[in-house]
């Protein structure tokens, strides 16, 4: 019998290792994986290149990760989003790396990687200095600028409901980055705060198949950790 | 000189928003846009995050967590509101399904290029967010912005002397002076708000303005909507 749906957070997280790329789901909190970055911090695997749209906000989070000097690196596209303290006394000590990425180029590089695309040619960013030193082309008058798939080894994502195949539903604007993320990912693992019978979800709303999907953990799992 | 108040700015945007249009609303000043928006005017709202078909903040009852504008401020589904997620909705952006973006700017030159990501400070990390993927994806870009800088200098230019986030992207320019339309020809004053002369428009401005009437045919890209 498939069962994705894990009992611990910790169980899940052995898929991270050091130096590992973990894309985080999330727009600030909407859609954001708040316990499973919990449970990465507390896994401890550390030279990580995180890949996420923020980087994080106070001591939460991201901003828990950095702080304890989990990451090496970070790909995302606005780190400045008022109290990232933590990356941004990183940055100015030069102890992080940062790739800065237009939003939908990120998401657009994510959803390649997950596909099967080797790249794609985007007019966004063309005649800036975030195209410099990549491959443009003149396609019927409109300057495109390349850009190569964003893959990861793990993601952590964040859903509202999940059955025991792993097909995940979202709430409202909860998916945003983390479909594509599920898909970009070797290993996926989603947080849930419910959990269902399989043939309880409406299949026309699993927004993520269990196809893309390792590891579900459901958010009371934490709550027997800390119990 | 009579500089409009930020509100007379953005009431002053919505005029020009017309019924059906679907309109992305950037962070700051802009936001104000939809407030003014004239009552029984249907405007559909995108935020980023995968909404089409934003409403204004919610009751604290009607709170959802994952629902938020691109500020991370809470918001509501308007009825007929969809939700995709951040694939589709950068997507929508890029294909020219989104008919106009308000949008704050540091620059604007005479030629369209706007510049409203980073300045030439080195000492902020970069950050950039959607604002490219607005900025070359929306069929419209309406600049609403002062007309100068805090210390009186100019932010309407020959050229832009901080980074680019888009190249001839900006049809229009709201300022609290003036608006001005990007035309083939250069940047043709469409209207001077009460109180203001196009001389002392001009003084305040980097570059020629081309006064009204003229001749040449606003530039659009895609169709009007």
């Amino acid at each position: 019998m498939i069962d994705k749906i894990r009992h611990t957070m910790d169980e899940a997280m052995a898929a991270v290792f050091p130096g590992a790329t973990v894309m985080v789901g999330g727009f600030g909190p909407s859609g954001s994986p708040v316990q499973l970055l919990e449970a990465l911090r507390r896994h401890g695997a550390g030279d990580l290149t995180l890949i996420s749209n923020n980087a994080g906000v106070g001591d939460d989070g991201i901003g828990s990760l950095l702080r304890d000097g989990l990451v090496r690196r970070i790909v995302c596209t606005y780190p400045r989003s008022s109290g990232s303290v933590w990356f941004e006394k990183l940055y100015a000590a030069g102890a992080i790396e940062l790739e800065v990425v237009p939003q939908g180029t990120f998401i657009e590089r994510m959803r390649a990687a997950g596909t099967g695309i080797g790249g794609f040619f985007t007019p966004t960013g063309y005649g800036t200095k975030l195209a410099e030193g990549k491959e443009t082309r003149v396609i019927d008058g409109r300057g495109y600028v390349f850009e190569k798939p964003l893959p990861a080894d793990v993601a952590l994502v964040k859903a509202l409901a999940a059955d025991r195949w792993g097909n995940l539903t979202y709430r409202s604007a909860g998916r945003n980055f983390n479909t594509s993320m599920a898909m970009a990912a070797k290993v996926t693992i989603a947080e849930v705060e419910q959990t269902a019978p399989l043939g309880g979800l409406s299949p026309s709303l699993i927004a993520t198949p269990g196809i893309y999907v390792t590891h579900v953990v459901p958010q009371e799992a934490a709550l027997d950790e800390t119990a | 000189m009579k500089p409009l108040e930020p509100r007379s700015m953005a009431a002053r945007v919505a005029l020009d928003i017309p019924e059906g249009a679907y309109v992305n609303l950037g962070i700051g000043l802009p936001v104000q846009v939809a407030a003014h928006v004239p009552e029984g005017r249907e405007v559909i709202y995108h935020s980023e995050n995968g909404i089409i078909g934003m409403g204004p903040a919610p009751a604290p009852e009607d709170l959802d967590p994952d629902l938020v504008d691109a500020s991370k401020r809470h918001v509501t589904l308007v009825q007929g509101g969809a939700y995709c997620d951040s694939a589709e909705s950068f997507g929508l952006m890029r294909g020219g399904h989104l008919d106009i973006a308000v949008l704050g700017a540091f620059q604007v030159s005479q030629g369209g290029d706007l510049a409203n990501w980073a300045t030439d400070d080195e000492v902020y990390p970069p950050a950039v967010g959607g604002a490219m993927d607005l900025a070359i994806g929306a069929r419209q870009v309406f600049v609403l912005m002062r007309h100068t800088s805090r210390d009186g200098s100019p932010k309407i230019l020959e050229r832009c002397t901080y980074p680019l986030t888009g190249s001839g992207v900006v049809t229009r320019i709201y300022t609290d002076l003036a608006v001005l339309e990007v035309t083939p020809s250069g940047l043709a004053v469409i209207e001077l708000h009460p109180g203001n002369t196009l001389d002392e428009v001009q003084a305040l401005t980097g570059c020629r303005l081309i006064a009204p009437p003229f001749a040449a045919t606003p530039r659009v890209r895609g169709d009007e909507c």
